[in-house]
């Protein structure tokens, strides 16, 4: 496309970029600075200048996932040699594993199993606050639900409190029914939590395919659930992916709930993360491989849905 | 056998009635065109029919059936919008098989590529069965949607305004096969529009709707030269009927400052509304009435004379070769015979009533 810009124009371009160059600058240093640090071997992590070279070691991320115990003096050669390459790499870091007394099996930190359970938590409430919040907004978009204003409201009040208010009687109610420190417990919570904002984002996109297209579906032999199927979420596609984005980082992020409402079976990683830092001596590349790790699948999610993301962020305006 | 019948359908939306007391008969194979105002509640009919909406009272029947409770896909017509029928995913060859590939019916792929061809063909859509729907001109869009319709053989065909967003060109060329395609096919042909012409133009009957109700029913020539009212005697004709208040006695009408004569059998004393189609109105010397031409507009075949006359505008049709000017006083005189008188107060027409 030809365009003909004025000298103004142009000015105004060059400014503009330069302003989103030092934006990004700006938002990715701290990141920058993590996925460095998870790299650094540790006497490196807190030098005055920082270290910019360095060689990459994976130490810090084989010492996430184990108890370890500093060493007083280097293993010999042969105890070395013998070690499988993550307990070398632990070594090599200034530690040794601690391992069980009776089976000699490595002792984890448990953030392994948090990550987990923070995939499981995330990734299952998600879904069900999508799915569940597509097809309620599809019933508030097509049919003449009486009191579809209240309805909505009373949808959205739920988002209104900050959660820490609902939070001790949120803990009480689940210690009596026995859904505290359960897997299930955080993806109802996270569930209903995100199920809001997916009627409301949801219910915008699916306003704006036309109605036509699935009633010329059900007069052309299609049941209703058959013309959804086939006409209404192919077109909603975009608005599912965003908002499912918007969820899982909802989700995965979540702190408050996630301290309160679990401790050793359903934590998930935010909690996790934090108390590292306060256990006396702080090993800083072990904390950023945490955090590094845990940055990963936002990105990757993001990263696969960057196309539907790209128009649905703009939400209404998806349509030409 | 698909004929089409309503009775007793009322319809509101809150406050706003859409129907009221709607009775309404389409005979088997029959192409009725149901002329309204934007507003009219045409759509409303069409999806009562189809089964997208459910009347607050009434039954629809199709057929020897009562449909009232059945779904949509159950009724089997079928549906042309005049937008948003097509689907913006898929090919035009996609949207024809569409409809044979809802589950249910169950066709072999032959039978659906060759339903598919014979569709294309008919509407010489062939070329473009390939491609995007986002890619079709208006035109084409609404030939594939007419082709979508007829793949299924339906015995009913329900169609809303379908050629209202194409230009008159378009328009004129898709009515006159849509004509074909109904006498060829000989499905019933439920056709909803705010034109005029497209309703004389298409309908072996046409039904008129103001404000949910139906007005009248009757064969274009029914409703043209013997409209039931005054809305309907100016919902067709172009320019419509022209409708001026005087007195009728004796066999006269007095117009005011001048009589004209009416047929012995016309009914109505005293105060009433005559009508009279632009085409009756006859220039001539000497004769009784008298107007200034306000305005001529030249159609080619013939002139349209606005007319002022007293407080009154008269359309008037005259052939091309007529040579007046604007500004002239005329002398004219009318068909008696084809003069409508309507009550002045209810408007409706004192010889139907
Ligand atoms: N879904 C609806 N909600 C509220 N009012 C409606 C709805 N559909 C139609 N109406 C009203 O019903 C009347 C008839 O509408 P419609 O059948 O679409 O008229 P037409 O097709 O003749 O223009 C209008 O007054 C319209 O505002
Ligand atoms: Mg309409």
């Amino acid at each position: 496309m030809a365009e003909v810009k004025t000298k103004g124009e142009v000015i105004f371009n060059r400014a503009a970029i330069v302003a989103v160059l030092i934006a990004l600058v700006i938002m990715l240093t701290p990141i920058f600075w993590i996925g460095a640090t998870a790299f650094k071997p540790r006497n490196l992590a807190t030098t005055a200048p920082p270290t910019v070279f360095f060689e990459p070691t994976l130490s810090p991320f084989a010492k996430l996932f184990t108890k370890r115990s500093q060493l007083r003096e280097p293993v010999d050669e042969a105890t070395y040699a013998a070690a499988p390459w993550w307990e070398q790499l632990i070594y090599d870091g200034g530690e040794s594993v601690v391992r069980n007394k009776k089976t000699g099996e490595a002792t984890s930190s448990g953030y392994g199993n948090r990550y987990m359970n923070s995939l499981i938590v995330s990734i299952i409430s998600t879904f069900l606050a999508v799915s569940m919040g597509t097809i309620t907004a599809y019933g508030f978009s097509r049919f003449r639900v009486p009191g579809e204003q209240d309805w909505l409201f009373f949808i959205l009040s739920t988002r209104m409190l900050p959660p820490i208010v609902v939070a001790i009687p949120m803990f009480l109610m689940y210690r009596a029914v026995g859904l505290y420190d359960t897997h299930v417990g955080l993806i109802i919570l996270y569930t209903a939590f995100n199920l809001s904002f997916a009627v409301w984002i949801m219910k915008g996109f699916i306003d704006e395919i036309p109605r036509e297209y699935e009633e010329a579906a059900l007069v052309d032999g299609y049941t209703r659930l058959q013309a959804f199927r086939k006409i209404v979420l192919p077109e909603a596609l975009t608005g599912i992916a965003a908002t499912a984005v918007f969820c899982f980082i909802t989700a995965w992020n979540e702190y408050a709930f996630a301290l309160m409402m679990t401790s050793r079976n359903a934590q998930t990683a935010p909690p996790y993360i934090p108390s590292q830092v306060g256990s006396g001596l702080s090993d800083w590349t072990v904390i950023a491989s945490g955090a590094f790790l845990f940055l990963l699948p936002v990105a990757i999610f993001t990263f696969l849905l960057r196309n539907h993301l790209l128009r649905g962020m703009s939400f209404g305006a998806i349509r030409k | 056998m698909a004929r089409i019948e309503l009775s007793g359908i009322n319809k509101s939306y809150g406050a706003s009635r859409a129907l009221r007391d709607l009775n309404l008969v389409v005979e088997d194979g029959e192409f009725f065109v149901l002329l309204g105002r934007t507003g009219a509640g045409k759509t409303t009919t069409l999806r009562m029919i189809a089964g997208l909406e459910k009347p607050d009272t009434g039954s629809v029947s199709i057929g020897d059936h009562d449909v009232s409770g059945w779904t949509a896909a159950e009724r089997d017509v079928a549906l042309v919008l005049q937008q948003y029928s097509l689907y913006p995913r898929l090919t035009v060859r996609g949207n024809l098989e569409f409809p044979l590939r809802a589950p249910g019916r169950k066709f072999s792929d032959a039978e659906i590529k060759a339903r598919v061809e014979k569709a294309a063909t008919t509407l010489q859509i062939t070329h473009l069965l390939d491609r995007k729907v986002e890619r079709l001109s208006g035109g084409e869009m609404q030939r594939v949607s007419i082709g979508r319709a007829i793949v299924r053989q339906p015995s009913v065909f329900l169609m809303d305004e379908p050629l209202s967003a194409l230009d008159a060109k378009l328009r004129e060329s898709l009515r006159v096969e849509l004509k074909k395609l109904h006498s060829d096919l000989g499905a019933t042909f439920l056709f909803v529009t705010h034109d005029q012409v497209e309703a004389m133009s298409m309908g072996d009957k046409i039904g008129v709707l103001r404000q949910g109700r139906l007005v009248q029913v009757g064969t274009p020539a029914d409703i043209y030269e013997r409209p039931l009212n005054t809305f309907v005697a100016r919902s067709v004709g172009s320019p419509p009927m022209n409708l001026i208040d005087g007195r009728l006695s004796g066999g006269m009408a007095d117009l005011g400052k001048f009589q004209l004569p009416v047929a012995a059998n016309a009914r109505g004393e005293g105060a009433v509304t005559f009508g009279i189609r632009p085409e009756n109105v006859v220039l001539a010397p000497g004769a009784p009435g008298e107007a200034r031409i306000f305005d001529i507009e030249d159609q080619g075949v013939v002139k349209i004379l606005v007319m002022d006359m007293g407080d009154a505008r008269l359309h008037v049709t005259v052939p091309a070769g007529t040579h007046v000017q604007r500004d002239e006083v005329v002398r004219f005189g009318w068909k008696a015979d084809r003069v409508v008188t309507f009550d002045k107060e209810s408007g409706a027409n004192l010889a139907l009533g």
